[in-house]
């Protein structure tokens, strides 16, 4: 049986080396069908690499607590409107969850910086210098600040790369240079290494960080001392993170006072949570692109029966002859499905090459990441050999069914 | 002995619409191992019919027929296939090759279906066609060979896998004079030497000369049956 299957094949690839343009032809829907599972399967995944690599550069195992909404006299601020969460939540989450292993606060806003003659609009945070940690920020060159420089508000400042290149020359030696924060004169110890784009899109490197207490104290102005702008945490293993979240919202509660009915007056989210919303975001993309690659597929598997069907009317006296010298019913049956799928199978490799090509192409053009996956190039080329046996069956069943007589004098 | 072919009683009834065709009207016919037989008649008579049905291509509405000691009117189409490729060759009026597919390849398709392995169809088919005179014409395709040597081709496709009966309809219909008495030559070679049993279905009586029994059919019945001296090809 192996002897007259490879055979069949090459008698397939015979035949349909007589037809190229048809054959070709008939090909064409497999090729773009199976070119564009693999080029969009390819930027999907470049794409999900990209999203889990900016989710990563968070930090590890981060927890965000945002405050949330306030409403006074009957009208309601936005979220993160309230300025209900503050230093001392911070330590009391800290003490009473074994869990977390680590927090801080941030506060935020947008200020002008001076360097000599150079200014920049950024956001300046104030921080805590455990959130340079739960961050996993590093430096490209000086260091973070201490506890000490926090106690006494020491004047210090760390920045991102954007900002490094808004504010000083290239080659410009900033670690030890003086700048200005709201005329409040601040030296520079630390060079942040860049981050890249958040998850949210916002370039994570146009920053500026000083210690909390000074920010409060000498730039921001605040009304309420120890108010902040979002509180972070973070576990050791991963897989603590929910029961850190009910920790957290138990102890905030009981801080704010609020009543069983009342709702939350923060918002608690993780890292985990932030990524699963960026890949959800990607996996609609790649649904919707299969969904139009299956439809492509399918007119592919339709052209490939609809030219069998010819080929089989054409050769009805070939086929008579073959079973006038004993092919058995099975063998015409094979016969045709090895031509189906040898013409699937061709158009799915010449597919795969295509979709290779474009995802390279996408990335020198568009500049958007692609990753070849050979999980996809292998699915690729068994679904279109699936395709060749399904939509082949019906003309090869109907091949096998002639009637050798009839078949023999076809004209 | 029972012959290698027995028939008794032997009916072929077609339904065309609302009418009954009765093709083959009790046919009883035996014949022998090594007999060279002409069927002839006028077209419609039933000699096509007759042929199809003893060369297992189809099978009779009632009646025996005994291929070899095997009942054929019961047998299902994969035994009817394999009796085909194992029993019979066939030479038809128009050749029948396979288009664009070199004249080894044709030969070698009986076997191809036996599941030989390719070394030895390829040898097998090589004789056979250097049997028939076509040595050397092994890659040729069937376009670019004369119409007697395309039916040279499809009789060493018949007799590649050795059958015991070999049936030629209108095996010279297609041909000149000269490429005709060669074909009629080879069969008439295969039947002495070999002892093919031939079965010749001709209209034309210098063609059915060469067989040694005659049959003449009328309206699906056999209405004359004749042992004769038959002509030789070889004149001395």
């Amino acid at each position: 049986m192996s002897a007259f299957v490879l055979l069949t094949v090459m008698t397939a690839l015979r035949i349909l080396s007589r037809n190229r343009l048809r054959a070709g032809l008939t090909m064409l829907g497999i090729v773009i069908g199976v070119g564009a599972v693999i080029a969009m399967v390819s930027i999907g995944q470049g794409a999900r690499a990209a999203v889990q690599a900016q989710v990563a550069s968070m930090g590890t195992n981060v927890i965000v607590i945002m405050p949330g909404s306030t409403t006074v006299s009957g009208v309601r601020g936005g979220q993160g409107g309230a300025v209900t969460l503050t230093v001392n939540d911070a330590a009391e989450m800290k003490k009473r969850s074994p869990l977390l292993s680590d927090t801080a606060w941030a506060k935020r806003d947008v200020m002008q910086i001076v360097n000599g003659n150079r200014n920049w609009n950024g956001p300046v945070n104030g921080v805590s210098p455990s959130y340079l940690t739960i961050r996993d920020w590093s430096f490209s060159s000086g260091g973070s600040f201490t506890q000490s420089d926090m106690e006494r508000a020491a004047r210090v400042a760390l920045i991102g790369q954007t900002t490094l290149e808004n504010l000083f020359d290239p080659g410009e030696e900033a670690v030890g240079a003086t700048i200005r924060i709201k005329n409040v004169p601040f030296q520079v110890i630390g060079v942040l290494a860049p981050k890249g784009q958040s998850a949210q899109g916002s370039d994570q490197d146009d920053v500026i960080f000083v210690p909390f207490t000074t920010a409060e104290r000498k730039v921001f102005g605040s009304q309420f001392l120890g108010s902040v702008g979002a509180l972070f945490a973070s576990t050791e293993q991963r897989a603590d993170l929910p029961e850190a979240v009910e920790h957290i919202r138990e102890v905030l509660r009981a801080r704010h006072r609020l009543q069983p009915d009342q709702a939350d007056d923060f918002t608690v989210r993780t890292q985990v949570d932030i990524g699963k919303v960026q890949e959800g975001t990607s996996q609609t993309l790649t649904a919707m692109l299969f969904a139009i690659a299956s439809v492509s597929l399918l007119v592919g598997g339709i052209g490939i029966m609809n030219i069998l069907l010819v080929s089989v009317t054409e050769r009805t006296k070939e086929i008579g002859v073959r079973m006038a010298v004993g092919a058995k019913r099975i063998h015409i049956l094979t016969q045709f499905l090895i031509e189906a799928m040898t013409l699937s199978l061709f158009g799915g490799v010449i597919g795969v090459i295509v979709g290779v090509a474009g995802a390279r192409l996408t990335t020198v053009i568009a500049g958007w990441p692609t990753i070849i996956a050979f999980e996809s190039i292998a699915t690729a080329c068994v679904f279109s050999l699936g395709v060749g046996l399904f939509f082949g069956l019906y003309p090869a069943n109907k091949a096998a069914s002639l009637n050798p007589i009839d078949a023999l004098r076809y004209e | 002995m029972a012959g290698l072919i027995v028939c008794q009683d032997v009916w072929k009834v077609y339904r065309v619409g609302d009418v009954e065709v009765q093709a083959l009207r009790g046919i009883n016919l035996t014949i022998e191992r090594g007999e060279f037989v002409a069927v002839m008649g006028t077209s419609g008579s039933g000699k096509s019919t007759l042929m199809n049905l003893l060369g297992c291509l189809d099978q009779p509405t009632r009646g025996r027929y005994e291929l070899d000691g095997l009942d054929v009117a019961s047998a299902k189409p994969d035994l009817l296939a394999e009796l085909r490729n194992r029993q019979i060759g066939f030479v038809f009026q128009n050749f029948n090759l396979i288009p664009r597919t070199s004249a080894l390849e044709n030969a070698q398709l009986p076997l191809f279906y036996r599941g030989v392995s390719m070394k030895e169809q390829r040898r097998r088919a090589a004789a056979a066609l250097q049997r028939v005179g076509l040595a050397g014409r092994e890659q040729h395709y069937p376009s670019q060979l004369s119409g007697g040597q395309q039916q040279r081709v499809a009789i060493a496709r018949a007799l590649v896998g050795a059958p015991s009966i070999l049936f030629a309809d209108e095996p010279t219909g297609n041909l000149d004079t000269a490429s005709s008495r060669e074909i009629m030559g080879i069969l008439e070679e295969l039947n002495r030497q070999d002892g093919i049993t031939i079965i010749l279905v001709t209209h034309e009586p210098d063609i059915a000369a060469y067989a040694s029994r005659e049959l003449i059919m009328k309206d699906g019945q056999i209405v004359q049956d004749a042992r004769r001296t038959p002509r030789l090809s070889v004149v001395p």
